[in-house]
């Protein structure tokens, strides 16, 4: 069912109340990612306070959804939705990168995390095991794996692509953050993608494209692949690295940097946010 | 001001650029981090930024280095030895290929990112590997021998970087040698062998312990691999005690290098083992860390003082 024009806006709205909380989070310990927790932004709230079949509640559930973010380095963006789910309170993302507190990449002690991240790559083929073992044991459930577009240089994506095809892993969706920004540069300076749709097409993948901030956009694809049969699906999400805040918009330099109390100032004024956190 | 580690070794690698053709260097979309950058700008037809993709960048340095060159890895010390670590071993320490290994953000240094991003198995792992040679700078007059060295001479190296600042310990003058360590402070009760950060750490706890009466040696043993056997038994022969002192898991590294020359030469004293203890890290401030998981200089002294209870 197509969602309502209100809860789109009540999921917008939380986006924009999780932007502001993601970034009052990285600029307290003054270290975190910007500009990959904001791209992502509407891709994990969707499917996280809208579409998984996910309990906080009931966290072992062995039919729940799985979520591998396996561009880990967005973890506050993770955080903000886990915490909205009830994981854990929200209060706790002041602890973001502090001793005892939340990682700076998701590891198994913080509750809703499926699998530790960090190293790019690496969550995608965890992903599809997870979808191999649901489907062997006839579970209905389906695993979402997120990917940075940088990530995509990894060559075990592309092993994971291959193999995910031969099983026939239509309970496995794989969501590309296409930002079109890496850490060095944009992808075209760092690692051209080229024909990105047609790469997938060719590992025998479905490909989906869509607008990555569109909440509508979203749930459609998400459907769609969610009723896939026979093949496992794509999802290329264009996106904007640091969607949100105007001067971190497409630029590889707010990727991993510390933001700076002007910075943040400016950034909470664009929001609509507060500065005394 | 002392610069980072990492950013010296940037600057005397574009510098050695200059004058040796041969060199590229290659980096994982993270130049800007290890400051391989500094080489890409100064010579951008011999630097490869290969994306995020590790395996394919070292393996890519295997293949360059048949045809003459002497390439450069480059990434986050922990991905460097983990993605890095088939073709390390099976094309370049197999076939004593001359590829140079720059792992830029060794220990607990880039520290907020957390255990995912510590590298504290690194030394034990480079050093297992047949023909690799495994150095650990301590500042910034090492980390430049360190780079020329590797420039010069023949052969798989392996180079431990910080992200961070370390304080000077050497002068432009000072000659090291790759197989020796440095003495760089005398003492007599007790020796402090240490690499990297904790040769400062080291330094420090011998300070403190001066003021109780208590004499420590500090051997900066900054090449691990070949390590100085001589150096080492002399100080357990002269001083009676040892105490190893490491960024890194207590298994496998600075400690057990030394423990394995002790133990041969059947010349083994108390020793203690200072160094992450066989645990995972966290995200936190740097010195945080570096106090919590007892590699700053009270974890020193606490060596200093346990290995002397058991000093016969
Ligand atoms: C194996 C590995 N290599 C390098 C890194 C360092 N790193 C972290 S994020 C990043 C860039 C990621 O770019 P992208 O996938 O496009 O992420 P996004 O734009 O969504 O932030 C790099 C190189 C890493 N975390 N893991
Ligand atoms: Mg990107």
């Amino acid at each position: 069912m197509a969602l309502t024009a209100e809860r789109i806006a009540e999921l917008n709205e939380l986006c924009r109340r999780f932007r502001i909380d993601v970034l009052t989070a990285i600029h307290a310990p003054k270290s975190g990612h910007p500009g990959g927790s904001l791209s992502v932004c509407e891709i994990l709230t969707y499917l996280y306070q809208e579409h998984m079949n996910l309990d906080a509640n009931k966290a072992d559930d062995p039919d729940r959804d799985r979520l591998v973010l396996s561009k880990g380095h967005a973890a506050p963006m993770l955080y903000r939705n886990l915490a909205e789910k009830g994981f854990f309170p929200v209060e706790e993302m002041s602890t973001l990168r502090r001793m005892g507190g939340l990682a700076g990449h998701p590891n198994m002690h913080t509750p809703g995390v499926e699998m530790p991240g960090g190293p790019l790559g690496q969550g995608f083929p965890a992903a599809q095991g997870m979808a191999m073992a649901l489907k062997l044991n006839k579970s209905p459930a389906k695993v979402y794996a997120i990917l940075g577009d940088g990530e995509l240089d990894e060559g075990v994506i592309w092993e994971t692509a291959m193999s995910a095809a031969k099983f026939k892993l239509d309970n496995l969706i794989a969501i590309v953050d296409y930002n079109k920004v890496q850490l060095d540069g944009t992808t075209d300076e760092v690692m051209p993608l080229g024909d990105l749709a047609g790469k997938w097409e060719a590992f025998g993948w479905t490909v989906l494209e869509c607008d990555g901030h569109d909440i509508e956009a979203l749930d459609f694809c998400v459907s769609v692949a969610d009723a896939a049969v026979g093949a496992p699906t794509v999802i290329i999400a264009n996106t904007i690295k640091g969607k949100g805040v105007s001067f971190m918009e497409g630029k590889n330099a707010w990727h991993g940097k510390a933001i700076d109390d002007e910075s943040f100032a400016k950034a909470m004024e664009e929001l609509g946010g507060e500065v005394n956190a | 001001m002392p610069k980072a580690i990492r950013e010296v070794y940037g600057t005397v690698l574009a510098e050695l650029g200059d004058i040796n053709e041969d060199i590229v260097v290659l980096d994982a979309d993270l130049s800007g981090s290890t400051k391989s950058a500094i080489f890409g700008k100064a010579h951008p037809e011999r630097f490869f930024n290969m994306g995020i993709a590790e395996q394919n960048m070292v393996a890519t340095a295997a293949g360059m280095s048949t045809v003459g060159k002497i390439p450069f890895v480059n990434t986050f010390t922990v991905f460097l030895t983990s993605l890095g670590l088939l073709s390390a071993r099976d094309q370049i320490c197999y076939a004593n290929l001359n590829v140079k290994f720059g792992g830029a953000y060794c220990g607990m240094s880039d520290a907020l990112d957390g255990a995912s991003h510590h590298a504290t198995e690194d030394i034990a792992i480079m050093r297992a590997l047949p023909n690799m040679k495994v150095i650990v700078p301590s500042d910034a007059a090492s980390t430049r021998w360190a780079t020329k060295y590797a420039v010069d001479n023949y052969g798989p190296m392996y180079l431990r970087l910080s992200r961070d600042v370390y304080p000077d310990l050497y002068t432009e003058e000072t000659r090291f040698e790759l197989g020796k360590g440095a003495v760089v402070r005398e003492g007599s009760d007790v020796t402090v062998i240490a690499c990297g950060l904790l040769v400062h750490k080291a330094m420090e706890a011998a300070e403190a312990l001066a003021g109780k009466g208590v004499s420590v040696r500090v051997v900066d043993m900054y090449s691990i691999k070949p390590i100085d056997r001589e150096l080492i038994i002399k100080c357990a022969r002269e001083t009676g005690a040892i105490v190893c002192a490491e960024e890194h898991n207590i298994f496998g590294g600075l400690g057990s290098a030394v423990s394995e020359v002790l133990a041969y030469e059947g010349c083994g004293v108390p020793t203690e083992f200072v160094g992450i203890q066989d645990t995972f890290t966290e995200s936190a401030p740097y010195n945080e860390l570096l106090a919590k998981y007892g590699v700053d200089a009270d974890g020193v002294i606490a060596g200093v003082e346990k290995v002397l209870k058991r000093k016969k």
